[in-house]
């Protein structure tokens, strides 16, 4: 409350004191889209140094937010209006809590004497967010619209991060009150962080030393923590293989000698089968989904399972674990190197372990059989990565480009590989594309797409040629709804049904009607032209493709199955 | 097993929807539920019951922890707990006899007898859940013409 009597008070509309309180949050930009409901928010663009990014649905601007989140680290904002902007912000509010990235929403609502009325575009955005968002406010008095914006930011981006809802009535926007921006304030039922578990991190230590086959499975957590360094400090302290998962792929260089990829339904052959062999597992912020690990009984069975994460309710939720360490995962993992370093632990090249690690790791790469045409994913996506600088961020839409993403574009630098993992939203990877780049507008950003994938956001188009960001997007076109056509053709008997999209549109003349640039590439050589071409170019550049319709991803692990099932090309 | 979870939580609008949509979307079951406002109004206290093995309840009493708007959970053991929950039963009256008999049934289990009227009479009943299946089924024969329950409340004993 002192802090309070310090803050000068200041008597403005809510509108107002949610833009103030926005800049106080250092906020520069907001992706969103006007409506009835949220107008006085938005006269204050024109009283503000925020910049207004127009998007052309709302469920885009809630994937930009998310894009931008996850590249800075600091909650993405966007903004709807009510009812139906709302909803249409839901998916995207979603997919930010599947993947645990920061974000605050803002929505109009009616007045408040008219909620509960079903007054015109009224939705109760509170109650259907509820179960996708980290929280949720709804101020009743303009007053309250100063603490809900430094709450909401302070939950949105602390402890395991996620999307905040804040859901201002209209008459709230434009009443004024005598405002205070507290920089002080208690959330008596959050505790974001816990103390370091130095015991349980040295009896981690003890049981990586004394199992045989250890493994290193990284997960998203890894990431949003950027406990890159540390993560590999210990990789080669302890000479352990690292796996991850699809969320975690790129928080270990993928080009390491240590490094063999994700596992899960569509991970890497070697990764698989090393990490079936394993003994020991050092999980680092990962939450054991089903696409990682295949039946839960079938990975538990026969590992021992350390698990380190921010979240509590995440340990034994999935997976019955040995030792368990709460914590942000970079600070545990810096107590283990620390802790490794005063042993003056330090091994070496030759254990036996290794020696099959490398051995498995070098069999797939001379014999797991790819596409043979010229325009096989495989060669496609070693293309890109060929040609794309390392600190470029890539995204993907969701669907088989993200899974041959997964297999064949390795990640050099950590941290630049974004894709909506647990939620699997198509329609992501563009607008995510385009607040990556908006949060980090000096490296090149690529969205690897498909051609369903694309199609649901593609009208982002407008946002990046009118904005000036100029992202590239990297189709993948096989004509169909791809991922869906493969389990077709491996479980339905190639009854094939609602997946022929046909060369509907023309993504060229697309890209050239928004005033983007496009480019089509049926060769190699054609191919290396135009990723030269779109790296050299200030303008959106659409990349497409053509691949063929029949190409699967393999390996595949069926669904219900374990890691060690797993279906390779014939 | 049968669990009984004590939760501190904030004394706001939309609360109750949260923690019972929470066990919905987790597919957790709320066996009964009962809240009220503690003698801070700034907090409410729910007692909720529930069924599920250990790791179950384990998971549960996380992930109400987990919520911003829980500022305590608690796994309360039965038997360092007192624990109660009131009913209230309509039963039917048939024969001359039957208001006499209910009367001693309530009285064995201490509860009082109210509104008796021509063709049927109430019980309240403050007692363990188990207590109250009991005399629901020494009722039966007699025709339960309806049944109210609230839901266990529970505080642990002091120095348990």
């Amino acid at each position: 409350m002192a802090s309070d009597l310090v803050n000068k008070m200041e008597t403005m509309t809510g509108a107002k004191a949610l833009m103030t309180a926005l800049e106080k949050e250092g906020v520069k930009e907001v992706f969103g889209l006007p409506g009835g409901a949220n107008l006085p928010m938005y006269d204050e663009f024109a009283r503000c140094n925020i910049r207004h990014i127009l998007t052309r649905h709302e469920q885009s601007a809630a994937h930009m937010a998310d894009g931008f989140g996850r590249v800075s680290r600091k909650p993405g904002v966007c903004f709807a209006t009510s009812g139906p902007g709302a909803t249409n912000i839901l998916t995207g509010i979603a997919t930010a809590q599947a993947d645990s990235a920061p974000m605050v929403a803002v929505t109009g609502q009616v007045p408040v004497a008219m909620i509960g009325r079903d007054a015109f575009q009224e939705s109760d955005i509170i109650g259907m967010a509820n179960p996708v968002v980290k929280y949720a406010f709804q101020p009743r008095h303009a007053n309250e619209v100063p603490e809900a914006v430094r709450k909401g930011f302070f939950i949105a981006e602390t402890g395991r991060p996620g999307p905040v809802l804040i859901d201002i009535p209209k008459d709230v926007q434009t009443n004024e009150a005598e405002m205070t921006f507290p920089d002080e304030f208690k959330i008596r039922g959050y505790h974001p962080w816990a103390d370091p578990d130095m015991v349980n991190v040295e009896k981690a230590i003890d049981m990586l030393l004394n199992s045989e086959k250890p493994v290193i499975l990284a997960g998203g957590g890894a990431i949003i923590s950027s406990a890159f360094a540390e993560l590999q400090v210990i990789a080669e302290l302890l000479m352990i293989p690292v796996v991850t998962t699809f969320k975690g792929k790129g928080s270990f260089p993928e080009n390491h000698p240590l490094s063999l990829g994700p596992i899960g339904m569509h991970g890497h052959a070697e990764a698989n089968k090393i990490m079936t062999e394993a003994d020991c597992v050092l999980a680092i912020g990962t939450r054991f989904s089903d696409r990682s690990v295949g039946t839960f009984e079938a990975f538990e069975k026969r590992l021992k399972i350390i698990h380190m994460d921010v979240d509590p309710a995440e340990i034994g939720k999935n997976q019955t674990t040995s030792v368990a360490v709460v914590g942000d995962v970079r600070a545990s993992l810096r107590i283990m190197v620390k802790m490794l370093t005063q042993k003056a632990i330090k091994k070496t090249e030759d254990s036996i372990w290794l020696k099959h690690v490398r051995e498995t790791k070098e069999y797939w790469k001379e014999n797991l059989k790819l596409h043979p045409g010229e325009m096989g994913a495989a060669k496609i996506l070693r293309k890109l990565r060929e040609l794309l600088p390392h600190e470029s961020i890539v995204t993907t839409e969701v669907g088989q480009h993200q899974m041959w993403a997964s297999l064949f574009f390795d990640v050099i630098q950590p941290g630049t590989f974004f894709s909506s993992t647990g939620l699997g939203t198509m329609g992501w990877g563009f607008p995510a594309a385009i607040g990556a780049k908006v949060a980090k507008p000096t490296v090149s950003v690529v969205d690897i797409a498909g051609d369903g994938s694309f199609s649901m956001t593609e009208n982002s188009l407008a946002t990046a040629v009118l904005e000036d960001i100029p992202v590239i997007v990297f189709i993948l076109n096989n004509f169909s709804l791809g991922m869906v056509a493969q389990w077709q053709r491996t479980f339905y008997g190639r009854r094939m049904i609602g997946v022929d999209q046909k060369n509907c549109p023309d993504y060229v003349k697309l890209a050239e009607s928004y005033g983007a640039q496009g480019l089509r590439a049926q060769s190699m050589d054609e191919l290396d032209r135009a990723i030269k071409t779109a790296l050299g170019s200030d303008v959106a550049t659409v990349i497409d493709i053509p691949i063929d319709p029949e190409e699967d991803v393999l390996p595949f692990v069926a669904p219900g199955t374990s890691l060690s099932d797993m279906v390779l090309p014939s | 097993m049968w669990a009984i979870l004590s939760l501190l939580v904030e004394n706001k609008p939309g609360i109750l929807f949260k923690i019972t949509h929470m066990f919905r979307s987790r597919n957790f079951n709320i066996d009964s539920i009962s809240v009220g406002v503690t003698d801070n109004p700034e907090f409410s206290r729910m007692t909720i019951t529930t069924i599920g093995d250990e790791k179950k309840v384990e998971q549960i009493v996380k992930q109400l922890d987990k919520m911003i708007d829980t500022i305590e959970v608690k796994q309360l053991d039965e038997h360092k707990t007192v624990y109660r929950e009131l009913s209230i039963f309509k039963i039917k009256l048939s024969n001359a006899n039957d208001s006499m008999e209910i009367n001693k049934l309530a009285n064995a289990y201490g509860g009082k007898v109210h509104d008796v009227k021509k063709g049927s009479m109430m019980v309240e009943l403050t007692a363990t859940p188990d207590q109250i299946e009991a005399f629901q089924e020494l009722a039966k024969p007699f025709g339960i013409l309806d049944v109210a329950r609230t839901g266990v409340a529970a505080l642990q004993r002091s120095g348990a």
